[in-house]
């Protein structure tokens, strides 16, 4: 999908009832009908994806669309007509004429018979199961399984076992779909997990001591998991799956840009699981991103530091977050203001320096939106240095199974973004330096999200005007004249560039502030005061701004970017890209 | 019974040298005639030769019966890589024990069997996957394969004619599943003894992903005869659709349990009262397993059968491998189905789910049954989870674990009654009377 064009003027899967008035279907596909819907697919589909296609949902346990599928949980048996025995539809390619029945007499008790099986030694302990809620067991023997059990014998048991890293197994509950064996050898190119004995003594184990541990992409597996036999260790007991808030959101934590779900609890993050896109992470994500939440969760917990309590009058800010703007006053001293007065104060001071040109030093973690209206103001005052600093990994790390998908070793989230509207890295591969060497005396010093950490007593503080929009107020307290409190990237709409120059949206998942604005709200209104250009009511138009701004962002549109993103007008090729 | 042990009416064909040692060797092979057929079949040419098999109506003796000169046929004409035979020496079939005498005594029989076949193929590798509790079967074998090299019947360049066929011994690691061929193929290759789904079948994709065609010691025994003899004198023996000669291998509550060769469509009757001396102790027959443990069992009254794979089918089992389990009287039903049951549940490899869980489940009932534990209502379960054992998984080992039990039931019903109402085992009384 290079072309964004293409992908607006591409048409999705033909409706299934659409077949009978069209013209008859090309050679290389073949047409079957599943439980009366017809449906054409391309030779080779296999019925559990034809079926999906019609509507038509099969339960299944051992296959998953990533891996290899081994048709061995049995569970996707279907009455294929002309055929003597049930078919697994996870293996079984649609032939032209098929008449697929997955309703059937034989089908469904097939399914029921399998289920029973499923459960003679399951422990059933769904009350203490992390899975509960979303476990493929729960649901499917919910809805197609007997409603009491036959067995009267006694249950096997075994222990919990650490497979190392972070994931936990729970024998009692494997139904022994192998998944995770297959993920870790395909997808991970680590056979560090197998089968061990056989029959009804077998259990999924690790070589000896030898565990997970290092494994860069061993979580996924716990995704994977049909049932609660693999636990994640981060989200163990942590929250019932049901009391989430689930929104769709791109990995920040390094510059591959993997699809996600951000999954809060209480306006928490509970954890982060991946997203499919084909284009981008398939169905998997590393762990080093996996488990790099704990950021998007300061502000939202109470910590106990000091942020700018003595100023704002309403008691200790127990977050340390920004909560107001705030507005260096004639003595000295930042105080709290209300939006509109801070404001029009900045414009003011704005205004007084037109011309003056500056420097806007944007941190790549803000979305494109924010980082396109920074570059724009500081183009209104007159120009000049567009910088980021950034933090790099050592090596990549590349996802043997699928090569398109790696830990980048640029792993901010954005800088991919920020370069494409002219933005420079400077600084070293910690994040840090660059900063004494600025010269922006008597100009526009423009800083979004990056927290100076490293910065000197006097940064900031011979500036026409040192204006600070981030969460924290950090080392820009100091000098500052403005801190205006932004949200962060999980927090509001926006999109990020990732390495490839793949543009790809993120939903608000948590809560921020209550006085916090995106970015790009808050330059918008400031730019309004300051051109004849109307402040951008949503995050939609402000990227439609981009366009105006950026030749690379130049045509594209949220409706374009859609599921799984577009190209930038101007995408790199990835070295470890096979495909393209 | 210790070799030498000839009966009469046998008609010896594989089993002629059985229990003389100097037809093991290669000299006494030769000396017996042997590798002529494979110099004589390299002369004929490898369509003439699976014609030839064809003709002769030889069936795949591993159980299924398949027509091996059709299986020959369904490998690629055009050879685009490597092809391979692989011997199916696996032998673990409880009541099972033709292809371990075959192993021990006529080692060059079946190796020459083996050429035959890689040569008709086009395969240059024969693999020989002997059951790893064979320890002196595969010595012997190792040996013969040795002797086989040095004296350039194997190799780059067999019997002088430019053909190369490598020869490979293989040891299982003790696994039953291990002889169903592509669960075979898995633990060739080194991966985890388990079966794979077909398609692709062997012929097509098998070991190491290349065409490949697996046949049964016994099978491959009988081609140098054929191709010696011609097929009209081996189609001779036997009945119409069962051709040639079979080893009957007969263990359980006879006077003279072993192996004894005959045509196909041997009289069942005439075997167990004739040639092995009838019931021990003078005791009175009550069942017959024909064809190894997962076939169904037979009662008395219905073992006056012929011994071909269309009489025993008739007669509602099929004869697998012809090993034919003898029971008398003094055996609990209950008691020995449950012992077979416990056997595949040991021996599934756990893939599927209806035999990983189903044949342990079995176990348990049955167990709960012989001892006295069990309710009417166990038996209609056991039906039922029979039917939902059968014909679901990937390979038949839970559909012969289920076997026994359901044709148990529907023919000795009333000794699981009796378990199950008395508390205690109808046929412990007539085991002491």
């Amino acid at each position: 999908m290079a072309n964004p064009k293409e992908a607006r003027d591409s048409a999705g899967p033909a409706p299934a009832g659409a077949a009978t008035a069209a013209p008859p279907p090309p050679a290389d596909t073949v047409s079957c009908t599943i439980d009366g819907v017809p449906v054409t697919v391309p030779k080779g589909t296999r019925i559990i994806e034809a079926a999906e296609i019609a509507g038509v949902g099969i339960s299944h346990y051992c296959y998953h669309p990533g891996l290899s599928a081994p048709a061995m949980c049995r569970q996707c048996l279907v009455e294929v007509q002309g055929m003597p025995k049930l078919q697994p539809a996870c293996v079984t390619t649609v032939a032209d004429g098929q008449v697929v029945l997955t309703e059937s007499d034989r089908s469904r008790a097939a399914r029921e018979s399998n289920l029973e099986f499923y459960l003679l030694n399951h422990p059933l302990d769904c009350p203490i199961c992390d899975k509960a809620g979303e476990c493929k067991l729960q649901d499917f023997t919910h809805a197609e399984g007997r409603s009491h059990g036959r067995s009267v014998e006694p249950k096997r048991v075994l222990n919990q076992d650490d497979f190392g890293g972070a994931v936990l197994y729970e024998g009692d509950r494997c139904i022994l779909c192998t998944r995770c064996v297959r993920f870790m050898r395909e997808v991970a190119g680590n056979d560090a997990l197998c089968v061990v004995q056989r029959g009804h003594r077998s259990v999924i184990d690790t070589f000896f001591e030898q565990g997970l541990e290092g494994d860069l992409w061993a979580s996924n597996i716990v995704d994977i998991c049909p049932v609660g036999a693999l636990l994640s260790k981060d989200f163990l007991h942590k929250a019932r799956v049901w009391d989430l808030d689930k929104e769709p959101s791109i990995c920040p934590n390094c510059s591959q840009g993997c699809n996600i779900t951000i999954e809060t609890r209480d306006n928490l993050v509970a954890r982060l699981r991946p997203r499919a896109n084909s284009d981008v992470n398939s169905y998997w994500m590393c762990d080093v991103g996996r488990y790099g939440y704990d950021w998007f969760n300061r502000g939202n917990v109470p910590t106990g530091t000091l942020g700018n309590a003595d100023t704002i009058g309403g008691g200790p800010n127990p977050t340390g977050r920004v909560e107001q703007p705030m507005v260096r006053d004639r003595t000295g001293r930042l105080r709290a203001a209300s939006w509109q007065e801070a404001v029009r104060a900045l414009v003011e001071r704005l205004t007084a320096l037109r011309g003056r040109g500056g420097v806007a030093l944007v941190s790549p973690m803000f979305a494109n939106e924010d980082a396109g209206l920074a570059a724009r103001l500081l183009e209104v005052l007159g120009g000049g240095e567009r910088l980021y600093r950034s933090e790099m990994a050592a090596e990549e790390v590349v996802c043997p199974g699928f090569p398109r998908l790696a830990r980048r070793r640029e792993l901010a989230a954005n800088g991919r973004g920020l370069s494409a509207m002219g933005f420079r890295r400077v600084g070293d591969d910690s994040g840090a330096g660059a900063l004494d060497a600025l010269d922006v005396t008597g100009k526009l010093l423009l800083v979004l999200g990056d927290d100076l950490a490293d910065s000197g007593e006097s940064f900031g503080a011979g500036a026409g005007l040192f204006v600070y929009l981030g969460a924290f107020p950090g080392a820009a307290e100091r000098n500052a004249d403005f801190i205006l409190p932004v949200t962060y990237f999980s927090e509001q709409e926006g999109t990020f560039t990732n390495l490839e120059g793949r543009v790809q949206r993120f939903w608000p998942a948590l809560e921020p502030p209550p006085l916090a604005r995106p970015a790009w709200q808050v330059l918008g209104v400031v730019l309004a005061g300051l051109e004849d250009a109307p402040a951008p009511a949503s995050a939609a138009s402000a990227f439609l701004r981009l366009g105006q701004l950026h030749d690379a962002f130049g045509g594209l549109s949220y409706d374009q970017l859609g599921a799984r993103g577009a190209l930038l007008n101007d995408p790199v090729r990835l070295a470890a890209d096979s495909r393209r | 019974m210790a070799y030498p042990y000839r009966h009469e009416k046998e008609t010896r064909v594989l089993s002629e040298h059985f229990g003389d040692p100097v037809a093991r060797t290669l000299d006494g092979y030769r000396k017996r005639g042997g590798y002529q057929a494979l110099a004589r079949a390299i002369e004929m040419g490898r369509d003439a030769v699976i014609d030839e098999v064809k003709a002769s109506g030889l069936r795949g003796r591993g159980g299924a019966g398949f027509p091996t000169g059709v299986k020959w046929s369904f490998m690629p004409r055009e050879k685009k890589g490597p092809h391979y035979l692989v011997i199916n020496a696996d032998e673990s079939e409880p009541g099972a024990f033709k292809d371990r005498e075959l192993l021990r005594w006529t080692p060059h029989q079946m190796i020459e069997g083996a050429l035959i076949g890689a040569y008709a193929i086009q395969a240059e590798h024969v693999y020989i996957y002997c059951r790893g509790e064979f320890f002196e079967p595969a010595q012997v074998v190792a040996r013969a394969i040795e002797e086989a090299y040095n004296a350039g019947i194997a190799g780059r360049n067999v019997l002088g004619t430019g053909v190369a066929i490598d020869v490979t011994l293989h040891l299982g690691a003790g696994a039953y599943i291990c002889g169903e061929e592509t669960a075979q193929l898995n633990s060739l290759e080194g991966r985890r003894g388990q079966p794979r789904i077909k398609p692709p079948f062997p012929a097509v994709m098998g070991a190491f992903g290349r065409p490949t065609t697996i046949n049964n010691v016994e099978t491959v025994s009988a081609v140098p005869h054929i191709i010696n003899r011609g097929s009209a004198w081996y189609k001779g023996f036997g009945t119409e659709k069962s051709a040639g000669t079979k080893l009957y291998n007969v263990s359980g509550h006879v006077v003279r349990r072993g192996n004894f060769e005959f045509p196909l469509g041997f009289p069942m009757h005439e075997l167990i009262y004739d040639v092995c001396g009838g019931i021990r102790d003078g005791r009175q027959l009550k069942a017959v397993i024909p064809g190894g443990s997962s076939v169904p069992i037979l009662r008395a009254d219905e073992c006056d059968i012929d011994l071909d794979y269309e009489s025993v089918i008739a007669a509602g089992s099929m004869l697998g491998t012809a090993s034919v389990i003898v029971m008398d009287d003094r055996t609990c039903m209950v008691k020995q189905v449950r012992r077979m049951v416990d056997f595949y549940t040991h021996e599934s490899c756990g893939q599927c789910t209806p035999c990983r869980e189903g044949t342990a489940w079995l176990g348990k009932i049955l167990r709960r049954i012989e001892e006295g534990q069990g309710t009417e209502a166990d038996l209609d379960l056991l039906l039922d989870l029979s039917a939902n054992m059968t014909g679901t998984t990937i390979c038949v080992l839970s559909d012969s674990a289920a076997a026994p039990v359901v044709s148990s039931i529907a023919k000795f019903k009333d000794e699981y009654l009796g378990h199950i109402h008395d508390g205690a085992c109808p046929v412990a009384a007539v085991a002491v009377a």
